[in-house]
């Protein structure tokens, strides 16, 4: 930075940083061998940081409300992307730790097997049929303790019927979409030593009172599962006849129960040209760049220079900053509170839901902080 | 659960039962952000243990008003959150539905 005499320096406005202090709290700085700046907990995010100079560094609501800005890019059945301006890294990562480990779904956890006379052991096909995601909105679905029956509101039966003939010499795939829900539940009868009443239904495993047929949600819209995952093989011959119970849970206990098949975010990369950079150097840039965010435009007098085209697309990569002396042309910054959201959803709730539901469980737990200590 | 002195309301320790880093951390930054503390910190002393320890010191107010105002704060930075992402994908829909027409 060049010197300047403290009489000739700007005066600022009323709360604002000089640049320098601008920078260093709102970027992180790649540098060629490692970032810095990164933690924000290097002594700058208490609201008393920057008094000396008068400025309020502390978050008030109103100035969130005012800056906080959300932009959904891509949105689909199963994945989308938006950005989240103005937010800080502690509670992005909230969100993305509840997405991945807080958010309940259904999934099969108790496996009665009648028949199995496949090569795949039992807990192993019990541990691929869990692995299945249910197409299900847990939401209409409660949670299952040790002591309650499996019933109608808490369990979801599938069936498993398949064998293969020996006649016909091939072998046969047993896929995720040939299990069978059955809105009845159980079909398999309990062993009772008392079988007094003949006319009287037998007992099963599950205690369904009405079917799950006729609530509103389900009646022309049948639960089904992901379609095509390879559960198993079988050789002519070989058969299996199981029943599969599902309940809802958390991906904190078993990573079955996890919506999402992934959520991450990365912050915003911002790439700025320190010097203007012309001709022979200007296409050096462009061609080093695995990920085309250099552009040339051509600025008159057969002067080309290099320009931002696409910041966005960077991965910071540092190919452009790796040889001596590119570091002074080119400046590789994260910019702190802007952050790209991807969230890939397993099919049982879409995206945007997902995120909602996650935002509802932080304020959930706050609020149970509070009740606790009052 | 709070373990602070009764002479001294303003700097105490809670310890949240069943509570991880997603928690902790965002009380922590919605603290910080708080003009009345002076400290604020939290620590998790075993990671297999389900366990977190928040400290508070506070400019004189009682720690536990703080904290409860803190989590109010983080309650209205969430509920902001999610109106305006409500917003943003129902803009997008519509925005998309009138484009494909």
């Amino acid at each position: 930075m060049p010197k300047v005499s403290l009489w000739d320096l700007p005066d600022l406005p009323q709360n604002q940083l000089p640049p320098h202090l601008q920078l260093q709290k709102t970027r992180v700085v790649c540098n060629n061998d490692a970032p810095t700046n990164v933690r924000s907990t290097e002594n700058i995010t208490y609201s008393g940081a920057y008094a000396a100079i008068g400025v309020d560094n502390s978050l008030r609501l109103d100035e969130f409300r005012k800056n906080f800005k959300v932009k959904v890019i891509k949105l689909s059945e199963e994945d989308m992307e938006f950005d989240l301006i103005g937010i800080d890294a502690s509670i992005a990562n909230a969100f993305r730790r509840i997405l991945i480990s807080e958010v309940p779904t259904m999934a099969i956890e108790k496996v009665l097997v009648a028949n199995s006379s496949t090569v795949v052991q039992d807990e192993v096909l019990a541990h691929r049929l869990g692995l299945i995601p249910i197409k299900v909105d847990p939401r209409l679905f409660d949670y299952m303790s040790e002591n309650d029956v499996p019933n109608e509101k808490n369990t979801i039966v599938f069936k498993l019927d398949f064998k293969c003939e020996r006649k016909s010499g091939e072998r046969r795939t047993v896929y995720s979409h040939d299990l069978k829900w059955l809105p009845f539940g159980s079909e398999y009868v309990l062993s009772t030593e008392n079988s007094s009443d003949p006319t009287s239904k037998p007992k099963t495993y599950t205690s369904f009172t009405s079917s799950q047929d006729s609530l509103p949600e389900f009646s022309n819209n049948p639960i089904t599962v992901t379609p095509g995952i390879i559960i198993s093989k079988l050789a002519p011959g070989q058969e299996i006849e199981l029943e599969a119970h599902a309940v809802k849970g958390l991906g904190k206990t078993h990573a079955k129960w996890s919506p999402v098949a992934t959520a991450w975010y990365r912050m915003l990369p911002e790439v700025v040209l320190l010097q203007d950079i012309e001709d022979e150097d200007a296409q050096k840039l462009v061609n080093k760049c695995p990920v085309n965010v250099f552009d040339i435009e051509d600025v008159g007098k057969g002067v080309k220079r290099a320009t931002v085209a696409r910041p966005r697309a960077c991965t910071l990569c540092r190919e452009c900053i790796r040889e001596p002396g590119w570091e002074e042309k080119v400046a590789l910054r994260r910019v702190k509170d802007h952050f790209i959201f991807t969230i890939e959803s397993t099919g049982a709730l879409p995206p945007e839901v997902l995120f909602s539901e996650a935002v509802k469980i932080l304020e959930d737990k706050c609020e149970s902080v509070i009740t606790e200590l009052s | 659960m709070e373990h602070g002195s009764y002479q001294d309301q303003s700097a105490s320790t809670f310890s949240l039962a069943d509570e991880d880093h997603t928690l902790a951390n965002s009380l922590r930054f919605a603290l910080n952000q708080d003009p009345r503390v002076a400290v604020c910190g939290y620590s998790i002393p075993h990671p297999s243990e389900a366990l977190v320890n928040i400290r508070v010191q506070t400019t004189g107010d009682p720690a536990k008003e703080v904290l409860k105002d803190s989590c109010q704060d983080l309650m209205m930075i969430c509920q902001h959150v999610r109106s305006t992402f409500d917003e943003a994908v129902a803009d997008f829909k519509n925005n998309r539905g009138s484009e494909s027409e």
